[in-house]
């Protein structure tokens, strides 16, 4: 094939400007890809995301900043809600399952969440996933023990038979540290959920922590709700929301995070927009590398229309080539996208608890590539037009 | 088409260029000339005189302003730049004077590209013409890896690897020394001898020139050039 012969030889002698060209593809493509997939993944896995609950009852006040506090660990409760609120959705019929938890400390920077024992055996967090541990056993609701999430663990270098003292607030301060001295009895597996970055102790602990107000040693931060059937929840949204004004229940978590989503969708527009103009950049930088060499590349031209290659042969041999330079700038861009998403799925596990699947397959990872290289291909259009219009006779000198 | 038939035949080829005062300044003006299959002529002209602008015009590089140029039947100077382009690839071998190579590219991959924009590329032909020329052993080497002896014989061999019907060569030694310059142009002769092409070649050289039986003046067969000089 002449054609791809003439390509390969022209991408060789301007190695210089193909590579920086190329690489400028590949980080805007690796960009555009990783903001969509980011942006697809997170509005997925985080309106997915529900620990295996479908509401959540707390104090009067935001839903989101409930499900924030009580699904995510994030953001601070909006208050405590007495124990009969708690005995009283968990005796409700409606109800499958109730857990409580109690939130207000924390392990150099990790929530540590009171909670019951049957956390982690009766939650389903995922269908067919229950949490489970990796070492240890689950904590003794009457000792001071506690179960540590996964990335926690991890992070806080923690295992079985270690022991550590809490702090008191949701921000870690080493001059508030608690004097209660806690064991790890178990390390939970991976879950990639959010309880993956909570240091679990019984809520009885956290409830009379010394320090705390004693008035509230049995109030809950909230309560984690399964419910029988999805009326049910509706039923319950009605009796809470609308007919009392004490409490507030979040209903359902995913619609609620989706809320969330549609907030911020501005940024996610500024985010893509951005995404796109340096692709389009970088498109344009394929342009103005063929379009500056045009000068070395006139007598070649030149020499190959000698030849009798066609006006037409050349214009395509350069639309190829700017082709090419797209193709293996895309091809890049795939371990740039890598990078990136690595990168930010640590980010956003760190703060999240939660893995986005970034190497899933998305639609982005076909169209991204392909409009990329079309993009680069309609570039070469204009130095296509210089070659095809390049004067022969006057290319090849000298003249006697 | 058999030896001695018509091959190429000029008629009233005129071809002007603009001046810097505004008008135009006729270059060529060739009423009529002719050329036979397996015929080899030498045109004799000084630097500056329009030889190339001649041959450029032949190979369908340039369009004259009026005139014919019938090469095997084809009318090159009535074709679109397309066409002509075909029938440059098809059957005309050029020459140049600074070889005009492909810098990026090897020996073998630049008489290749000589013959694939006509015939078929026939990688077996390419290598026996390079053989041919003594360069079986520089086949990979690019243009700057050569001496200009080396360029001239590869750039003989691009010409000649389509075998074409016509071959152009325009001051083919006039970058070499006497040496590679006989073996140049003898090499020319005798590829066009076997493949029964014709040659045209323009020189000012009186030791290129005194090897042809059939020396013209390019002066004698250029009206123009006589009614600047008069």
């Amino acid at each position: 094939m002449t054609i791809a012969l003439i390509v390969r030889r022209s991408l060789r002698q301007h190695a210089l400007s193909t590579t920086i060209t190329a690489l400028s593809i590949a980080l805007a493509g690796g960009l555009l890809m990783s903001v969509w997939v980011v942006k697809e993944q997170s509005q997925r896995t985080f309106t997915q995301v529900n620990t295996g609950f479908d509401a959540v009852l707390g104090a009067r006040g935001s839903k989101l900043q409930l499900v924030l506090n009580a699904i995510f660990h994030l953001e601070a409760s909006p208050g405590n809600l007495p124990a009969s609120d708690y005995e009283y959705i968990r005796r409700h019929p409606a109800v499958k399952l109730a857990i409580p938890i109690a939130v207000g400390d924390n392990l150099r920077g990790y929530r540590i969440v009171g909670t019951i024992p049957e956390f982690f055996t009766d939650v389903e967090y995922a269908p067919g996933r229950h949490f489970s541990l990796s070492s240890g056993r689950a904590f003794d609701p009457s000792a001071k023990e506690a179960v540590i999430g996964s990335f926690a663990a991890r992070r806080l270098g923690m295992a079985v038979g270690d022991t550590f003292h809490p702090f008191h607030g949701l921000i870690y301060d080493e001059r508030n540290q608690h004097a209660e001295t806690y064991r790890v009895a178990g390390v939970m597996a991976p879950s990639n959920t959010p309880a993956d970055k909570v240091v679990w102790i019984p809520i009885h602990g956290l409830q009379t922590m010394s320090g705390h107000d004693p008035r509230a040693a049995t109030d809950v931060s909230a309560v984690l709700v399964q419910l029988r059937s999805p009326s049910a929840g509706f039923m319950l949204d009605i009796m809470y929301n609308k007919q009392g004004n004490r409490l507030t229940f979040a209903y359902p978590i995913g619609a609620i995070m989706a809320e969330l989503f549609q907030k911020i969708s501005w940024f996610d527009k500024v985010l893509t927009m951005v995404a796109y103009l340096v692709a389009v950049v970088s498109a344009a930088g394929v342009l103005v590398a063929i379009y500056n060499s045009m000068a070395s590349r006139r007598r070649d031209i030149a020499i190959l229309r000698a030849l009798g290659a066609g006006r037409l042969f050349l214009f395509g041999a350069i639309v190829l080539e700017a082709t090419a330079i797209g193709a293996i700038g895309m091809a890049v861009a795939f371990v740039a996208y890598a990078g990136i998403v690595s990168a930010v799925a640590v980010v956003i596990q760190a703060q999240t608890g939660v893995l986005l699947e970034t190497f899933a397959y998305s639609p982005v990872m076909l169209w991204a590539p392909l409009g990329m290289i079309a993009l680069c291909s309609v570039c070469g259009l204009l130095p296509a037009w210089k070659a095809y219009r390049t004067d022969v006779a006057e290319n090849l000198s000298p003249i006697s | 088409m058999s030896p001695g038939s018509e091959l190429l035949h000029l008629s009233g080829l005129r071809k002007s260029f603009p001046a810097p005062d505004g008008g135009r300044r006729l270059i060529i003006d060739v009423p009529d000339f002719t050329l036979a299959m397996g015929e080899h002529i030498a045109l004799r002209g000084e630097s500056g005189s329009g030889k190339t602008t001649f041959l450029n015009l032949i190979s369908g590089i340039l369009a004259p302003d009026s005139g014919s140029i019938r090469i095997g039947g084809a009318d090159m100077a009535a074709l679109g730049e397309h066409r002509r382009d075909l029938l440059r690839g098809s059957s005309i071998g050029y020459i140049f004077q600074t070889f005009n190579l492909l810098q990026g590219y090897s020996c073998l991959e630049n008489v290749m590209l000589g013959m694939t924009f006509g015939v078929r590329g026939d990688r077996s032909q390419a290598l026996a013409l390079l053989g041919r020329v003594g360069l079986s052993h520089r086949l990979n080497h690019v243009p700057r890896q050569l001496s200009s002896g080396q360029q001239q014989r590869v750039a003989v061999a691009r010409a000649l690897a389509k075998r074409p019907k016509l071959v152009l060569a325009d001051e083919p030694t006039g970058n070499l020394d006497r040496k590679n310059a006989r073996e140049a142009l003898e090499l020319v002769r005798e590829t066009c001898l076997e493949t029964g092409a014709a040659l045209l070649l323009v020189s000012h050289d009186p030791d290129v020139l005194g090897t042809f039986q059939n020396v013209r003046d390019f002066a004698g067969l250029n009206v123009a050039l006589k009614e600047a000089s008069s």
